[in-house]
């Protein structure tokens, strides 16, 4: 089976790996790259928990072709927190119990992070519809919307991860 | 958010509760946000090989000749599984805990019970190269009748789903191919009620869809160990079934779990630890067994449906008099947790309302359906489903509103069940009058002055004469003992009220006479009340236990009448018998 390289932008750093014909981004992620934050949850693009950012625009890394983010951006939730702080997302969802199981919650705060970029203060309905794509099983939608809405209004402050009291 | 009701028991407790009512932050969140908490599959290992299945595209056939050759001979194939190769295939998961037997195999090799029951293991280098060797494993199969009904797999002269209960109906006690209640005498209550109402209910199989699918990775670790990283909710489970599968010291197996991407129950049924370290042991390497999302809907296991009917014996004043269930749990094709549902099912009726005359027959029945497992309160969700359903019926036959008839019959502090327990703690009426309140649902004032502290026990702490012989097994009205009649199926739209009762002994000749109540206490009940009803004089025949291995004949073999006297009370209690879960055993 025939390995072709890929070059990309890996959470701000240069990245190259090896992948197979038709190996989608998500496998590349986890596999070759190690960056197991993005989930298979279907593989199939109807959960949204692999959702990663390319070139700054949400993605459904299972569907993507490892190979067409040569020379592009990725983002995952790996690259959220700032050395040792945390992304006023991240830290929104645990001030309000938006990650019960936490298996959707990358998916997740990529596409709240995707919003607010473009949308720094969104309304509800907007929160909603960005999260659209993306399934929670056992957290319940409202404390993840309360949450991404909370952050919202802080995306300037970070908080560091170890006093958080773990 | 939350509104602490305070007000009610006050009395009963000291508040002195330092962390109830107080956010507190869960430890693994910061995992959770970072997307750093490891589930199974974020283990990654240099040389990690993939398993996958070849499965049944049947509901129900004979396994005549599986061929791998050509599987074996696919690119990146490392290794075969069959059966034989895993040590000890056959297993119970409710085996770690002396509850049923034995009955469901790793890999089948004689024959497969519902679609995609796995036969073939393939281990090869990328899952990929699994999928493909798969496709090339040749099994030809003999395709048998299958049964998909509970009620049809019930009757005589249906396909056997599972050779270890050739009735389909799981064995309890080792004789009795239902869970039986009786409390007081339904019949009696039927002929005093002023209307008397039976419905059936139908719940679908529900798939628990977690966003994580199930999975195991298995590799060989240091000191002849092996370590399993799994998404399993039961670790201990899944820890013992690899070892008695497998046939090796729980000591050898380091199993990591406690990341569990979306359980409700689905991931309990321990399924791919035992061929993830199975295939680490034989390929010496790290081997990856995990569903993915297409498995994962179709073999992996659901909430079992049920079919409910209950009949109700009711005054216009809305006093429910007499209520009799008869339940059927699907199991599919083997056990795993279905037992267990059916016993507490029944340990949950009559639902929380305090009724004089109380009888229930439940039957874990086996299809050749996906097996079931649990799913968040399987074994009670419904039932209560369906007791609710019933209760508005009720209430809307007698004219009363539906939150008065349910405070009407609301079990009360001191109120027998009819499990014999004494009712303590309850707060259903409490729970009505905040709902109602919560509503603006306008309640009388006799029902918003309602208490579940007061009305109570009195007569309703009285145990109701329930006829049983000298060996506890329940009596029919005439003193005969009862037959563990099949009720007539409900399908086939004859509903009417007397559908239920007084059906010939059927043709298994099952448990002819009955068992005594599940869950009755240990010790007699505490209270003034009295006991059940003396056993006749007359020495009545004992019955014929169900023999396991016995196939469903066409006549019945064995009537109780023509068995011979038996003595010894004593053989009918085995000394422990489940459970811990539920909390019976005794001790």
């Amino acid at each position: 089976m025939s390995k072709k390289p890929v070059q990309f932008i890996h959470n701000g750093r240069a990245e190259a790996v090896f992948v197979e014909d038709g190996q989608n981004l998500l496998d590349a992620l986890r596999r070759e790259v190690g960056d197991l934050t993005p989930k298979y949850g279907c593989g199939q693009g109807t959960c949204g928990t692999c959702t990663v950012l390319v070139d700054g625009q949400p993605q459904l890394s299972c569907l993507t072709l490892a190979e067409t983010v040569e020379g592009k951006s990725v983002e995952t939730t790996g690259g959220m927190t700032d050395g040792s702080e945390l992304h006023p997302l991240q830290a929104a969802f645990m001030d309000h119990f938006a990650a019960q199981c936490g298996y959707c919650t990358p998916g997740m705060l990529i596409a709240a992070n995707a919003l607010l970029r473009r949308n720094p203060n969104p309304s509800r309905d907007e929160v909603v519809e960005a999260i659209g794509g993306n399934i929670c099983r056992c957290t319940g939608y409202q404390p993840i919307i309360d949450a991404i809405l909370d952050a919202a209004g802080k995306m300037s402050q970070r908080r560091p991860t170890f006093s958080r009291g773990l | 958010m939350l509104d602490f009701r305070k007000d009610y028991f006050k009395d009963e407790r000291d508040d002195d509760l330092n962390e109830i009512g107080k956010p507190t932050q869960r430890q693994d969140a910061l995992g959770h946000v970072t997307g750093r908490s490891p589930f199974y599959d974020d283990h990654l290992f240099d040389g990690l090989l993939h398993l996958k299945c070849a499965r049944s595209p049947h509901h129900h056939a004979r396994i005549r000749n599986v061929d791998t050759r050509e599987a074996e001979a696919m690119p990146g194939v490392v290794r075969v599984l069959r059966g034989r190769d895993v040590p000890a295939n056959l297993n119970t998961l409710l085996s770690l805990l002396d509850f049923g037997l034995d009955d469901e195999p790793v890999l089948s090799e004689t024959k497969v019970a519902y679609m995609g029951e796995p036969v073939v293991a393939v281990i090869a280098e990328t899952e990929r190269q699994a999928l493909d060797a798969v496709a090339k494993v040749r099994i030809d199969y003999e395709p048998l009748p299958h049964v998909l009904d509970v009620e049809e797999a019930l009757q005589p002269g249906a396909p056997v789903v599972n050779e270890t209960y050739p009735s389909n109906a799981f064995v309890y006690y080792e004789k009795y191919d239902h869970q039986k209640l009786r409390f007081g005498d339904v019949e009696k209550g039927f002929r005093d009620a002023d209307q008397v109402i039976e419905s059936v209910y139908q719940m679908s199989p529900i798939e628990q869809a977690p966003t994580e699918p199930c999975g195991a990775i298995a590799a060989p670790e240091t000191n002849d160990r092996w370590v399993c990283y799994t998404s399993t909710q039961g670790l201990f489970f899944s820890l013992g079934t690899t070892a008695k599968l497998l046939n090796v010291s729980s000591s050898r197996l380091h199993f990591i779990g406690g990341t569990v991407g979306g359980g409700f129950g689905g991931k309990v049924d321990s399924l791919h630890e035992p061929l993830a370290v199975l295939g680490a042991m034989l390929t010496g390497r790290p081997v990856r067994y995990g569903y993915n999302r297409a498995e994962e809907m179709q073999v992996g296991a659901p909430r079992g449906g049920e079919r409910w009917v209950i009949k109700d014996g009711i005054m216009n004043d809305g006093r429910i008099i007499a209520r009799k269930f008869t339940g059927y749990f699907d199991s599919g094709a083997y056990t795993r947790l279905s037992s267990y549902a059916v016993v507490k099912g029944t340990a949950h009726l009559p639902g929380p309302y305090t009724i004089p005359n109380v009888s229930s027959d439940v039957y874990c029945v086996f299809t050749n359906r996906t097996p079931a497992t649990a799913m968040r309160g399987f074994g009670i969700t419904g039932v209560d489903f369906s007791i609710e359903c019933q209760m508005d019926k009720l209430a809307h036959a007698v004219g009363m509103d539906p939150i008065e008839f349910r405070i009407l019959n609301s079990y009360r502090d001191g109120d027998m069940k009819a499990h014999r327990r004494e009712t303590k703690n309850s707060a259903l009426i409490e729970c009505c009058q905040v709902v109602a309140e919560k509503a603006n649902w306008p309640l009388s004032a006799a029902a918003r002055a309602a208490s579940s502290l007061t009305d109570g026990g009195g007569e309703k702490a009285a145990i109701p004469p329930t006829a049983t012989d000298e060996l506890g097994r329940v009596q029919t009205p005439n003193g005969e003992p009862r037959r563990d009649a099949r009720p007539k199926t409900h399908l086939s739209g004859k509903t009417g009220v007397d559908t239920v009762l007084n059906v010939p002994a059927d043709a298994y000749g099952h448990g002819a006479g009955g068992s005594h109540p599940p869950s009755a206490p240990a010790s007699p009940p505490p209270a003034p009340a009295p006991q059940p009803a003396p056993p006749p004089a007359a020495a009545r025949p004992p019955a014929t236990p169900v023999q396991p291995a016995q196939q469903p004949q066409p006549t019945p073999p064995a009537p109780a009448q023509t068995a011979p006297p038996q003595a010894t009370p004593e053989v009918r209690r085995s000394p422990t018998r489940f459970s811990s879960i539920s909390g019976l055993r005794r001790r």
